[in-house]
């Protein structure tokens, strides 16, 4: 388990990193916190000719909070999310998600740029930038461009980001206040990839529900389920229209079977934790 | 009075160099000059003809010293003496065919592991794929492609063992009843992984440096197969072993591969198992399909039992299997007073990977099937499982007890150990709160199971593998045996040594054998300096020595007390004479030697050891000088297994009774435990501290395989589970969020100071206990548990099946 022969650069700016994947033409991969692209190498998976290190730019870490948009560079550590205090009070459902994020050594690592552009559908922020309406910015040698999840998430693993492009920043609008949230997953152990996962948000306002549901890990991508949300928006947050939601969730997901579980028994857990993530999410909801 | 340690929990003297970062493992090694690193080429293929090889890429690669395959290894070793009669033909690497994904083909030894990697991607083999089989049923089917072909079948043994007369008791029988049990293939999941390093030396003596907690009956045997006299065969273990659990039993064919390529090569080979070719490659329990008959009275009362067992020793059957069937004889029956019991072992190959000694070594399999029957007994008949089982059990004054296998139980208690673990558990209050629980529409089960804990295992067991007739001629020599030795010795100072011939993974030998030596002659722990190390060029061992089959706490403790009895023997002999008194008149008493009555001086250990070593004048005539003692010990209960097969395949017996308390979570068939309790009659307890952490270790592997893990394969023989993403160890998370332990003890009328082994414990149990919990949470759906690992998506299948039903 010793990776192959590859080049190693840590470039200290963004725009030398981005000179070094276009002179890599597509066989450069960008290293965030490594704590999947590591093993890959190491199972020699993954054989780039090169690596370009993230890990010394310092402008691609921060997380701020601006106009109702908490911003966050794609080199902030997961363990610093989970501490922040803007994002418990902004984002609370992405502070949640996070401590479903493997185990703190993993966290102390990982980024949250690195796990949206790793791409890995049962893994959680991604399906949290699906469920609020987030987008990423991603700059390559042309410039700069946001996407939103649905034009980012191509399929198991793979992103619509150019090879020479680096993720840099993730954006999601800030959670209205009294908003209501949970994170649901069942895995098989603490801190493993989830066979299924739901981000839930709900708030009131102008006499209206708006919902927000997304599921990790019920297929190539995290999967929005607008329809669900519908339902709420419709039917208020009463248990019938919560069960119906449920039942929709789980006839909306497009699983597939694996070692850990059969895309029946994961197609009955999202409805399962749609149900369970909606009623907390409504204890939680104020006003 | 000077102070007892045994029965203490003394703080283990490992734990600060450990949980600091300071032990020293094999890839600590000091480094041995010009070593060089090899990396294994594997096969791809789960059954496939090897045509050729070409490995000129390789050899011209950076770094790149020698390449060996098995054309080098079928020239120049051996294969492996195998347990059966079988023509089984395993070399340490494949020669003919690959019959597994992950067999070794090839060895590449370079300057470093990562040019070796490299040059091992460059190795070319070219096979002619085969099909595969990966199910035990179908490899014995008539059209199943077949392994060896110089066997002929993929059964690589057979035997039927009948014990008493059991098609009487089927007859007599008022009830019968029948299962098919599937159990999964897992492993240890030891923190470290193989690793050696071979050094083959120009005078004709290799040294290997391995993680090997032999040197056992492999030590010979890796010795012939590479053509070495015995006493040129080193095998040196370094000070600390990342633990084994009985996995590193089964590393004797990489020591032999990687001595070879050392040959080879003409420098030290240095070969660090990676934990990919260790889920891969290295061992296993076996996989096994069960058929189980119970034959009972109305009352409960079990008169006779059939087992027919297909156990899935993979690729090749590798020794000590076929110990996967045989490991249990003498405590087949496990607790209970039946006596008629038939047993149909079937020892099948298939393209998986090789099994051998697995915590529990096929404990785990056979008390999950027994335990499952008596409650599916207990359902049949009404009766509490707990009631059944008392009615079977065998009773305190029956001890020692000859069971109808040849098996010799030395002592125990076992209703007061149920007692115990019923109380502890409050079963009465449980079953109320069950029935609320089940009134609420819960899914709430207790689970009770019970184990007779076999340690110590006595080597003959392995030739009841062979037919009566074959051991009946007079070219077979019989097999028996369980020793171990150790060696004391006294420094000038008075300080104390003590040499071990076991080879600790990580269970405290050294605290361990510091308290029972500081028992013996009067000192403190820390007086006492404790070796283990094992090198079989300097220590005083044989055939069975090692630390496996829970071994130290049984054997390995009583060589060393009577060794220090030994020494204390002579201690008291010189002083006597020092003294001017008869040796019957003189005592050793609180660490020194004083006359038995009446006034008169005392010599302490350590006053005595400055004079036997400074002046050796001072000896009685004929007292040989130096203050040290070696003892071998060995049991005598070990015999060889006799014409009825029955055979005594362990020393001593324990005895474990466990409830547990399971819900099952009606939406997402989650288990979560709620009360667990194990009660373990293991004899004297010499550190409650160290028992208890192989409780709790026990315990957690047993919820691995019932749970979590499982070497899996697809139909074509490709395996699934080579990381940790998929193969799934419990963690501390994991864990029930209390264990309740406690002990009954019931010495060994055995060893000197009435101790058992401990060291597999639980793994046993967990299995049967959460099945048979689980079973009970589900019984209102009529469902029963017969395979493992209970995951919760095969959980949920199999309840929405009941449901539909």
């Amino acid at each position: 388990m010793k990776p192959a022969k590859f080049e190693y650069h840590a470039p200290s700016t963004l725009d030398e990193a981005i000179a070094l994947l276009v002179r890599y033409g597509g066989d450069a991969k960008v290293l965030a916190g490594g704590q999947s692209l590591v093993p890959l190498l190491n199972f020699r998976l993954a054989r780039p000719a090169a690596l370009v290190d993230l890990n010394r730019i310092r402008a691609l870490a921060y997380i701020r909070d601006e106009n109702g948009l908490v911003r966050f560079g794609a080199m902030t550590r997961q363990r610093t999310i989970e501490f922040s205090p803007v994002v418990a009070r902004r984002l609370p459902l992405l502070r949640e998600a996070t401590r479903w994020v493997g185990h703190l050594p993993i966290r102390s690592r990982g980024t949250i740029g690195g796990s949206i552009a790793h791409a890995d559908p049962s893994a959680e922020y991604p399906a949290v930038l699906t469920a609020l309406d987030g987008e990423v910015v991603a700059r390559g040698p042309k410039g700069e461009r946001t996407l939103a999840p649905a034009a980012l998430f191509e399929t198991y693993l793979t992103t619509t980001l150019a090879a020479d492009e680096v993720l840099t920043e993730v954006r999601l609008p800030a959670m209205p206040e009294g908003a209501g949230w949970a994170f649901e997953e069942f895995a098989r152990r603490h801190g493993d990839f989830a066979i299924v996962g739901v981000a839930a948000a709900l708030w009131r306002g102008g006499g209206r529900v708006t919902a927000r549901l997304a599921t990790a890990g019920a297929g190539p991508v995290p999967r929005r389920l607008s329809e669900c949300e519908q339902i709420l928006e419709r039917d208020g947050l009463g248990d019938a229209a919560i069960e119906a939601a449920a039942r929709r969730a789980s006839e909306l997901v497009e699983p597939d079977t694996d070692l850990h579980a059969s895309a029946d028994y994961r197609r009955h857990l999202a409805g399962v934790l749609t149900a369970r993530a909606l009623r907390r999410a409504r204890e939680t909801a104020r006003g | 009075m000077s102070e007892r340690w045994i029965g203490k929990s003394v703080k283990r003297v490992e734990d600060f160099r450990l949980l600091t970062g300071r032990g020293t493992f094999i890839d600590d090694h000091p480094p041995v000059g010009n070593v060089h690193h090899a990396a294994i080429v594997r096969s791809r293929h789960a059954h496939a003809r090897i045509l050729g090889y070409d490995v000129s890429k390789a050899l011209a690669a950076d770094g790149v010293v020698a390449v060996i395959t098995g054309e080098d290894v079928a020239k120049e070793t051996k294969p492996f003496a195998v347990g059966v009669t079988t023509p089984v033909h395993y070399y340490c690497a494949a020669t003919d065919k690959a019959r597994f994904v992950g067999e070794p083909v090839a060895v590449v030894v370079a300057r470093d592991r990562y040019l070796a990697e490299d040059a091992a991607e460059l190795v070319e083999v070219a096979y002619e794929p085969l099909p595969a089989v990966i199910d035990p049923e179908k490899a014995l089917e008539p059209d199943a492609p077949v392994l060896h072909e110089k066997a002929g079948t993929n059964l690589a043994g057979h035997r039927r063992l009948v014990y008493g007369d059991p098609d009487r008791a089927f007859r007599e029988a008022e009830v019968v009843l029948r299962e098919r049990f599937r159990f999964p293939k897992y492993g240890s999941t030891p923190i470290e992984t193989y690793g050696i390093i071979a050094r083959w030396e120009l005078d004709g003596v290799c040294t290997v440096w391995s993680n090997f907690m032999g040197p056992f009956i492999m030590h010979p045997l890796t010795a012939r197969v590479l053509g070495l006299a015995e006493n040129k065969l080193r095998f040196i273990v370094p000070p600390d072993i990342g633990g084994s659990f009985g996995i590193k039993t089964s590393i004797y064919p990489y020591i032999a591969l990687i001595a070879l390529a050392s040959k080879h090569a003409g420098v030290p080979v240095k070969w660090i198992e990676d934990r990919r070719e260790h889920l891969l490659a290295s061992s296993s329990g076996t996989d096994r399909i069960a058929y189980r008959e119970v034959a009972a009275k109305t009352d409960g009362t079990v008169l006779g039992m059939r087992f027919k067992w297909l156990d899935n020793v993979g690729g090749y059957i590798r020794s000590p299997e076929p110990g996967c069937s045989f490991r249990p004889t003498g405590n087949f029956v496990g607790p209970y007073r039946f006596q008629h019991l038939e047993v149909d072992a079937s020892v099948v190959m298939t393209n998986k990977s090789l099994t051998g000694p697995n915590r529990g070594y096929a404990c785990g399999h056979l008390y999950f099937e027994t335990e499952g029957m008596m409650d599916r007994l207990a359902e049949k008949l009404g009766l509490d499982p707990v009631e059944l089982r008392r009615r079977n059990l065998l009773r305190p004054e029956q001890f020692p007890y000859r069971t109808p296998t040849g098996g010799y139980y030395d002592s125990g208690d076992y209703p007061a150990t149920l007692d115990k673990a019923i109380g502890i558990a409050r079963y009465d209050e449980l079953r109320r709160e069950q029935a609320k629980a089940r009134a609420a529409g819960r899914w709430f089960g207790i689970g009770v199971a019970l184990a007779v804990d076999p340690s110590v295992s006595n080597m003959g067991y392995v030739a009841t593998a062979l037919d009566p007739q074959f051991r009946a001629k007079p070219e077979y020599l019989p097999k028996s045996g369980a020793v171990d030795s150790a060696t004391i010795k006294v420094d000038p100072l008075g300080r104390v040594t003590a040499i071990l011939g076991t080879t600790p993974q990580g269970q405290g030998h050294q605290t361990i054998v510091a308290q029972i030596v500081a028992d013996e002659l009067g000192l403190t722990p820390d007086d006492v300096t404790v070796v283990d190390e094992m090198d079989t060029f300097t220590r005083v061992w044989s055939i069975s020595s090692g630390t496996y089959s829970s071994r130290f706490g049984s054997v390995g403790t009583s060589a060393v007390a009577l060794a220090a009895r030994k020494l204390r023997a002579k201690l008291v002999d010189y002083a006597a004479h020092l003294m001017e008194r008869p040796v019957a008149d003189v005592e050793f008493r609180d660490g020194a030697v004083r006359p038995r009555a009446g006034k008169g001086p005392s010599y302490s250990v350590k006053d005595l050891a400055g004079r036997a070593h400074w002046n050796t004048e001072s000896l009685p005539e004929g007292m040989e000088p130096g203050l040290q003692a070696t003892a071998v010990f060995g049991f005598t209960v070990s015999k060889a297994v006799d014409a009825e097969d029955r055979v005594n395949s362990s020393n001593t017996y324990g005895f474990i009774a466990e409830v547990m308390a399971v819900e099952v979570d009606r939406q997402t068939a989650a288990i979560r435990i709620l009360k667990y309790v194990t009660v373990h009659d293991a004899g004297t307890i010499i550190n409650p501290m160290i028992a208890e952490g192989q409780i709790y270790g026990g315990a957690l592997h047993g919820l691995g395989g019932a749970l979590y893990e499982e070497l899996k394969y697809d139909e074509d023989g490709q395996f699934l589970t080579g990381t940790f993403m998929d193969y799934l160890v419990p963690t501390a998370s994991e864990a029930p969020a209390e264990i309740e332990i406690a002990h009954v003890v019931s010495p060994s009328p055995l060893t000197p100071l009435g101790s058992k082994g401990l060291g597999e414990s639980s793994s046993m149990t967990v299995p049967a206990v959460i099945a048979n919990a689980v079973s009970d949470a589900l019984a209102p759906l009529g469902l029963r548990i017969t395979e493992l690992p209970m995951t919760p998506s095969s959980l949920w299948h199999l309840i929405r099946d009941a449901q539909k039903t």
